[in-house]
């Protein structure tokens, strides 16, 4: 204490920099678990209480997948992902068509028309050749569809053993779409929520790809752009989307729950509204998940406001892709913070972030 | 889903509500226990609570396997998956359950070799696959999952793996049912009887329950419409002055249960003289080891274990909400220490036990209506 200035206005507290509660580190997991990258809210508590505070600037704020800026008068918007997805090839895709999906479909419902990526490749020694050359070919043919550039990137190896064939990282920049504004501060009570197809068809198709359940289906992966989605979108209601989030890692639940906290405001989903093909439903009925916490790689959701709700659902029907787009909920006042999924018949539950991995139950 | 759809069907729940409300006595106080962590989900998960009128309260079973383990057991076979040759197999719902030292989970983390698998078959697989390991098996469930045990433990004989091993936490439900009944100050009308087990023992082995104490019980389905329709069949047992036993779930159990999977559960296991269940104490035979031919696959057997009695935090009171005795928000530790991501006890880790499925469902919206309220 004898080293705080007198001046100090109350010398029992924190220093300056740490005076703002967001700049506090406050992770305190005594070491890191797969839970961590689970999408949920131990993701949450590592990047809210550690990396939010040592890197967050004005850039972090709002906490998105996607940073926006304005170089020179040109608003752009950047973000970075990595895929460490096992097996490399699944039904309806692959690490390559992801890694490019993945990061555009980021760029697309953070409200910017994508333009280019850098690719980085970390590949484990002793991964065939052609492995390496399918991926590579799935990557471009992916960017060539998506209409983005590879402009870049860089390659490492690691020794055998140290990496499951390969990861790959992409960071993409795109430029930010005028049409769109988007963020969970606009959100307010009796909007509405959309969601552009049928949840968790990735998820449960990597699952089963594993082959530790003997469950076959003819699933597919979802793994596409939403970007053309999101163009007819804002193309059609541009100024009522009011926030928009691809649930990858965590499924709908944990970006839903997102959307609560951060907008201070109640989510309640009609359970029956939400599509589900029958093999997803099946697979979590058996495995005791739930369809709401599965991830996509080719969906988004999105709140529009009420009155171009019904214009925003037909233009994405109309949209080749969009045919099984739905209106699943609406904002509410409260329970502020929580998502809530009503059934018919008068009951309802409360639908929280996915806690851990989704862990199938026993009996 | 055929044969799921129509027991979720809302216009029949809707009506199915309405039967519950209106055969219940408004004079009467109804106490009905679901014995199943199954059934005790789908009560949270489908809100039926709300639906039933207030003078039917539903009391949580111990039937949530994980929930009644006792720590000293999580302890002992996290202490083999500490031995450099063993591969420590389970299931899902055993990676978060917490031993002395952090869960199976926490423990893989920190680098032993835990493997999460589907079935004890995949747990013989992975045996067959790695043959300078020792794969032990962290069984665990009531009849329904015991008989899959049993015959991987049949095959793994026959086909002469040496590297695999089951180290068996399975109970039964029937002396935990009599437990029940049998300890003071349980105030039960009837019983949910549990769907999944009843599939392999039937329904036969609960008259005791209606023959004995008078009590009536309904083997449920896990459905909405089962559920609300059991506790039809109850009420309707209680107007009548019944005590039967019946079976709402016909088109899974059948009366005898099922014959093949009892023969190769009597094959392989036989009872323990006692075991300890949280919550409930040493119950006498109501577990099952495995018989002295398969000594050479109980991983108990092969391995020294510590089989040291860990008592439960002292201010959990796992005990007590077992027991039906309090709710789960009655627990002092209930969403304070102990949540669904930090479990304390084990029923906060299941997606069956009572404390993690109230967390869940219920828990946190009554909190953010209670927050909305007091802003209001």
């Amino acid at each position: 204490m004898t080293s705080e200035p007198v001046t100090a206005p109350n010398p029992g507290r924190p220093p300056a920099e740490e005076a703002d509660p967001r700049r506090r580190v406050r992770f305190r997991d005594p070491q890191i678990e797969m839970a961590h990258g689970a999408g949920g809210k131990a993701s949450r508590r590592l990047v809210e209480g550690l990396f939010v505070p040592l890197f967050g600037g004005a850039l972090l704020d709002p906490l998105g997948d996607v940073a926006h800026l304005e170089v020179d008068g040109a608003r752009l918007a950047l973000t970075a992902d990595s895929f460490v997805v096992r097996p490399l090839v699944f039904p309806g895709g692959s690490i390559g068509e992801l890694a490019v999906h993945g990061t555009v479909n980021d760029l697309a419902v953070g409200g910017a028309e994508p333009l280019a990526l850098l690719v980085t490749f970390v590949l484990e020694a002793g991964t065939p050749g052609e492995v390496v050359e399918a991926e590579a070919r799935a990557l471009a043919a992916a960017a060539e569809r998506a209409g983005v550039a590879v402009v870049g990137g860089d390659t490492k190896v690691v020794e055998h053993g140290k990496a499951e064939g390969m990861y790959v990282t992409t960071a993409g920049i795109g430029r930010l779409d005028p049409r769109l504004s988007l963020s969970p501060r606009s959100v307010r009570p009796g909007d509405r929520v959309l969601v552009s197809g049928p949840l968790g068809d990735h998820g449960i198709t990597v699952l089963l790809a594993r082959g530790d359940v003997d469950l076959e289906s003819d699933l597919e992966s979802d793994t596409r752009s939403v970007y053309p989605l999101v163009d007819r979108l804002a193309e059609a209601v541009g100024p009522a989307v009011r926030w928009m989030r691809d649930p990858t890692r965590g499924g709908a639940a944990t970006a839903l729950n997102e959307l609560a906290r951060d907008a201070g405001l109640g989510i309640v989903l009609a359970e029956e509204a939400v599509p589900v093909r029958p093999p997803v439903r099946g697979a979590c009925e058996l495995l005791g998940l739930d369809p709401l916490h599965i991830a996509c790689e080719g969906q988004f959701l999105a709140v529009v406001a009420p009155e171009a709700a019904d214009e925003a659902l037909a233009a994405l029907r109309a949209a080749p892709g969009g045919g099984e787009a739905a209106l699943v909920g609406e904002v509410r006042e409260s329970p502020r913070g929580t998502v809530l999924a009503a059934a018919s018949y008068g009951g309802s539950r409360v639908v929280d972030m996915l806690v851990g991995d989704p862990l199938p139950r026993i009996c | 889903m055929r044969y799921v759809d129509e027991f979720r069907d809302p216009h029949l729940i809707r009506q199915a509500a309405a039967e519950v409300r209106r055969k219940a006595d408004p004079e009467r106080h109804y106490r009905f226990m679901e014995v199943c962590g199954g059934h005790t989900h789908s009560i949270y998960r489908f809100a039926l609570e709300e639906l039933l009128p207030e003078n039917i309260e539903l009391v949580h079973g111990p039937g949530c396997p994980v929930c009644v383990l006792p720590m000293g057991r999580t302890d002992d076979g996290l202490a083999l998956a500490g031995r450099p040759e063993v591969i420590l197999a389970a299931f899902g719902d055993v990676m978060r359950v917490p031993g002395t030292h952090g869960s199976p989970l926490e423990h893989k983390a920190r680098g032993a070799d835990v493997r999460m698998v589907y079935s004890p078959l995949d747990a013989l697989k992975l045996a067959e696959r790695e043959p300078d390991r020792h794969v032990v098996f962290f069984a665990i469930g009531f009849e329904t999952t015991a008989p899959s045990t049993a015959l991987t433990l049949i095959q793994a004989k026959a086909r002469g793996v040496e590297n695999f091993s089951v180290y068996s936490n399975h109970v039964t439900i029937i002396p935990a049912i009599r437990a029940i009944l049998d300890s003071p100050g349980m105030r039960l009308d009837a019983f949910i009887g549990p769907g999944h087990v009843s599939t392999v023992i039937g329904c036969r082995p609960y008259a005791f329950v209606a023959e004995d104490y008078g009590k009536p019980l309904v083997v449920s389905g896990f459905e909405p419409l089962d559920l609300l329709q059991s506790i039809v069949m109850l009420l309707d047992q209680l107007a009548e002055e019944r005590a039967e036993i019946e079976n709402q779930y016909g088109r899974v159990v059948p009366w005898e249960g099922n014959p093949a999977a009892l023969r190769a559960m009597a094959e392989v296991f036989e009872l323990r003289p006692y075991f300890e269940w949280r919550g409930l104490g040493f119950i006498s035979q109501s577990a099952l080891k495995l018989r002295p031919e398969y000594a050479a696959w109980d991983a108990e057997e092969r391995f020294d274990t510590p089989g040291v009695r860990v008592t439960d935090p002292k201010a959990a009171q796992c005990g007590e909400v077992l027991k039906g005795v309090l709710k789960p928000p009655q627990c002092k530790l209930f969403g304070r220490e102990c949540t669904p991501e930090r479990p304390v006890g084990a029923l906060m880790v299941s997606s069956e036990g009572a404390c993690a499925a109230y967390y869940n469902y219920v828990h946190r919206r009554s909190e953010a209506e209670a927050a909305a309220a007091a802003r209001a």
